[in-house]
């Protein structure tokens, strides 16, 4: 017996939606979806007529529909967005051949102009020589971290005023979890913020406006909108408590489907006690970039790659960070300590 | 995506092999019995010291309990709070230094009619406990849940709390407590107790109904919870004690402390899992066994000789996927086995938490949820979760509906008078007629329960085939309530303060 659509009551209903239980046709969907993206984008006040918006893309889905859904949005509700992807072609050989390949069909789909920023001019270093170097147990590190400032550094080569990221509720809601398992209370107060104002020179304002849209909506927009997306999953090893964290919200979204919305209101709703100690953020004292430490953690980690002393960047050496600015020599002892990487 | 988008570079430790050391890291003489982290090891008598130690430290560092106050001890049975009553036993019979000074008593709430026990049952175990109680001299108070179905409404209303004493005055009244100690005055009299009261079978009946209206066990796991405190704090106030100790452990907290967040209380996290908790005004709930964790206790039980017994509750023998509050605890102890610091890193991060309420406590008469007492949490703000939900379901909902309300409120009728059903004790035969028993009684007033409670209580709620159930003393405070917000909104143009409630 077919279901009818719980929002027109005429069309055949084609999914149930994993948010709330309805059932929906296609069209009713993809208005929900789309609508709701806007409800957030206007509430929230995102952005402001005139302005360059970068999106990251990645090829993979959540930055695909991303793309899909702003371009839809802003002439829909003439947003008034100068709207271009970005993307960061890390060097890694096989890994990004395939997804730079899908994003460029999505430039062409979208009609939206598209750069890509690799590593290399960048940094210097492709992420296949930095594993050269490093091994690929900490390679993920760098990835991380050097991703992190390529959208800004690109940002800021094509003066993109802001850049908006695939996040999805369920990144929120897997990273609130995180950061409780974790104990890092600053983190924890910050991560669901849906959008970050500039914060120094070398940052770029960020916003997330899928935060509350559910990954399995986001897989269902893509599929019945037959979107072309690439599954990328980091082909280096995935980090090992977002994978806990992970697998914990799957868990708890069968017992019950609002947990991912539940979570993300919970850590909107958190206060921290006055008087406990928040990181001062200040900023790298070499490239401008936000850090806690007169170093950033690129160009620490750049530093180490450059004078061949990979840990530099991976354990805790902030002692180091005035000796490194300053130009002095690293004593033996300390280099012999850097040098050996476990592979 | 790659999913390392920040700079999280250290992992979590693993779990260590503790090296065994063979001698007790404390005096460094005695040889070890018991290793409670990796490395430090106790002999049997420095465990002993240090555990007592703890719960001293506790209750000094926190200075919440004043020499001769009644304090309430709530006892389920199980490890962590007969450990509590034995620490307590313990510091009463310690030298005048440091001795605890307060006046002790315990309560036991039987929960054997909403898990399903048989009377024989639930008598073996309140006899078992009621021996434990009786060689403590302690008086004691034996509480069959079903009483929850007789609670006044005041249970569910915020009592002003006794003005704080200023921070000296704790000092003076230690002084004047121990001059003037005489043990007489705390030596607890004696009481003679009889077992549980008779529970009539049809009570246990409504009780039952009451939970099983719960579609989900997570929800009817969270309605026990709030029903069992309803009932400790009303015993407490009716037996004229001011502070609930509750047993709850490191472990517990820590499981407690995701199940909250993971059922959206993350504004109320502080108060579920924080030293004190005042969210009831007049009694404070303390859980001085936060320290401890669950193996700890374990050990002390068992080396100590602490009896406890075991209780069944609703989730006994179910899979890890059952509810929330399991699949969190399983997830919590898997992930504990791996990396010993998780309990700790979570219990951390619950102290960094606030305990009051944002925004919403300035004024002095906060709205408060209807269920868990905690100040709502549930104004509409721009780009929320909440706000989200509520468009979600609004965009998914026939556009006729949707477009003049944002989702159907979840009426009930409830009854004005006492419904028959919580008077003869008969079944009044609502099943057969299938309608409301009490429909002839005054024209009955609907309420939108969802509007009077917190964002975690509404997901309960909605979890529930039907809100009748709920007991008299909670139906018949949200009619007042919705009255006085309805009066409120009538006047509205003529109140100059916002929020203020005049009472
Ligand atoms: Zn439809
Ligand atoms: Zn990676
Ligand atoms: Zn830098
Ligand atoms: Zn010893
Ligand atoms: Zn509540």
């Amino acid at each position: 017996m077919p279901v009818l659509c719980s929002s027109c009551a005429e069309k055949r209903a084609v999914l149930k939606r994993p948010k709330t239980g309805h059932s929906l046709c296609k069209e009713c969907f993809f208005w929900a979806f789309e609508e709701e993206v806007h409800q957030t984008i206007v509430a929230a006040k995102l952005f402001k007529p005139g302005e360059t918006v970068g999106i990251a893309a990645s090829g993979g889905k959540d930055s695909t529909v991303l793309a899909h859904v702003m371009k839809v949005l802003n002439e829909r509700y003439s947003y008034g967005l100068e709207l271009m992807l970005l993307s960061v072609d890390e060097g890694i050989t096989g890994y990004r051949d395939d997804s730079l390949e899908t994003v460029k069909r999505n430039q062409q789909q979208y009609e939206l102009p598209l750069k890509i920023v690799s590593y290399e001019e960048l940094y210097g270093w492709t992420m296949d020589a930095i594993v050269k170097q490093v091994g690929l147990k900490n390679n993920c590190t760098f990835c991380g971290v050097f991703r992190r400032q390529a959208l800004d550094r690109g940002a800021i080569m094509l003066k993109v005023d802001k850049i908006c990221t695939g996040h999805n509720a369920d990144d929120v809601a897997e990273t609130v979890l995180m950061n409780v398992l974790r104990g890092d209370i600053a983190r924890l107060r910050r991560c669901t913020a849906i959008s970050t104002a500039s914060e120094g020179e070398g940052v770029v304002p960020r916003c997330k406006p899928l935060k509350y849209a559910y990954e399995k909506e986001i897989v269902l927009y893509a599929y019945f909108k037959k979107l072309d997306y690439f599954s990328t999953e980091c082909i280096y090893s995935p980090n090992a408590y977002r994978g806990y964290a992970r697998t914990f919200l799957k868990d708890l979204e069968s017992v019950r489907p609002s947990s991912i919305m539940d979570i993300i209101h919970s850590g909107e709703n958190l206060s921290v006690r006055e008087g406990v100690k928040m990181p001062v953020q200040g900023t790298c004292n070499r490239c401008g970039y936000i850090s806690s430490q007169a170093l950033c953690k690129s160009c620490v980690l750049l530093e180490g790659l450059n004078r061949g002393l990979p840990k530099l960047g991976i354990g805790k050496h902030h002692r180091l960070h005035d000796k490194i600015l300053s130009q002095q020599p690293l004593t033996e002892k300390e280099e012999r300590k850097l040098k050996s990487v476990d592979f | 995506m790659c999913q390392v988008d920040e700079d999280y570079q250290d992992g979590l430790e693993r779990a260590e092999v503790p090296s065994v050391s063979k001698k007790c890291v404390k005096c460094k003489e005695a040889s070890a019995a018991v290793v409670i982290r990796a490395g430090d090891t106790y002999c049997r008598g420095c465990f002993k010291e240090y555990f007592i130690h703890k719960f001293r430290a506790m209750l000094g560092k926190n200075r919440i309990i004043f020499p001769g106050e009644k304090v309430l001890l709530a006892v389920s049975g199980g490890p962590s709070s007969c450990s509590m009553l034995s620490q307590v036993q313990e510091g009463l019979s310690q030298n005048a230094h440091k001795k605890l000074r307060f006046l002790p008593g315990i309560v036991y709430i039987d929960e054997g009619g909403a898990v399903g026990q048989s009377v024989e049952e639930r008598q073996r175990t309140v006899a078992e406990l009621q021996a434990v109680f009786k060689a403590t001299g302690f008086p004691f108070h034996m509480v069959p849940l079903e009483e929850v179905l007789d609670l006044p409404s005041s249970v569910v209303v915020m009592a002003p709390s006794p003005s704080e004493p200023p921070a000296s005055a704790y000092k003076a009244a230690v002084d004047h407590f121990i001059q003037s100690d005489s043990s007489g005055c705390l030596t607890p009299q004696y009481q003679e107790q009889t077992l549980l009261p008779e529970v009539q079978e049809s009570r246990t009946q409504v009780l039952q109904q009451l939970i099983g209206s719960a579609k989900t066990l997570t929800a009817r796991q969270d309605l026990l919870n709030t029903l069992r405190q309803h009932l400790l704090v009303h015993t407490a106030r009716t037996k004229g004690y001011s502070k609930l100790m509750l047993g709850d452990n490191c472990t517990r907290l820590a499981v407690k402390l995701l199940t909250s967040l993971s059922l959206g209380r993350g504004a109320q996290l502080a108060q579920d899992t924080g030293f004190s908790d005042s969210r009831y005004g007049d009694i404070i709930l303390v859980r001085p066994m936060r320290d401890y964790s669950a193996k700890e206790i374990a050990y002390y039980n068992y080396m100590f000789n602490v009896t406890s017994v075991f209780i069944p509750s609703l989730d006994t023998k179910t899979t890890d996927k059952a509810s929330i509050q399991r699949l969190t605890e399983s997830f919590v102890t898997k992930l504990q086995a791996d990396f010993p610091s998780t309990v700790s890193t979570i219990y951390r991060t619950s102290e960094k938490l606030q305990t009051a309420c944002r925004s919403s406590c300035t004024a002095d008469h906060p709205d408060r949820c209807l269920l868990c007492m905690c100040a709502l949490d549930t104004a509409v703000e721009n780009a929320s979760a909440f706000q989200a939900t509520l468009t979600s379901e609004q965009l998914s909902q026939s556009k006729s509906l949707g477009a003049t309300r944002t989702e159907i409120p979840r009426q009930i009728r409830a009854p004005v008078e006492q419904c028959c059903s919580s008077g003869g004790g008969e079944d009044c035969g609502r099943a057969e007629t299938g309608g409301d028993c009490c429909s002839s009684a005054k024209e009955p007033e609907t309420i939108d329960l969802k509007s009077l409670l917190c964002y975690s209580c509404q997901l309960t709620i909605k979890d529930m085939a039907s809100v009748e159930h709920l007991p008299q003393y909670i139906l018949s405070e949200a009619q007042k309530r919705q009255r006085r917000y309805q009066m409120r909104e009538e006047i509205s143009e003529f109140l100059l303060d916002d929020g203020d409630e005049g009472d």
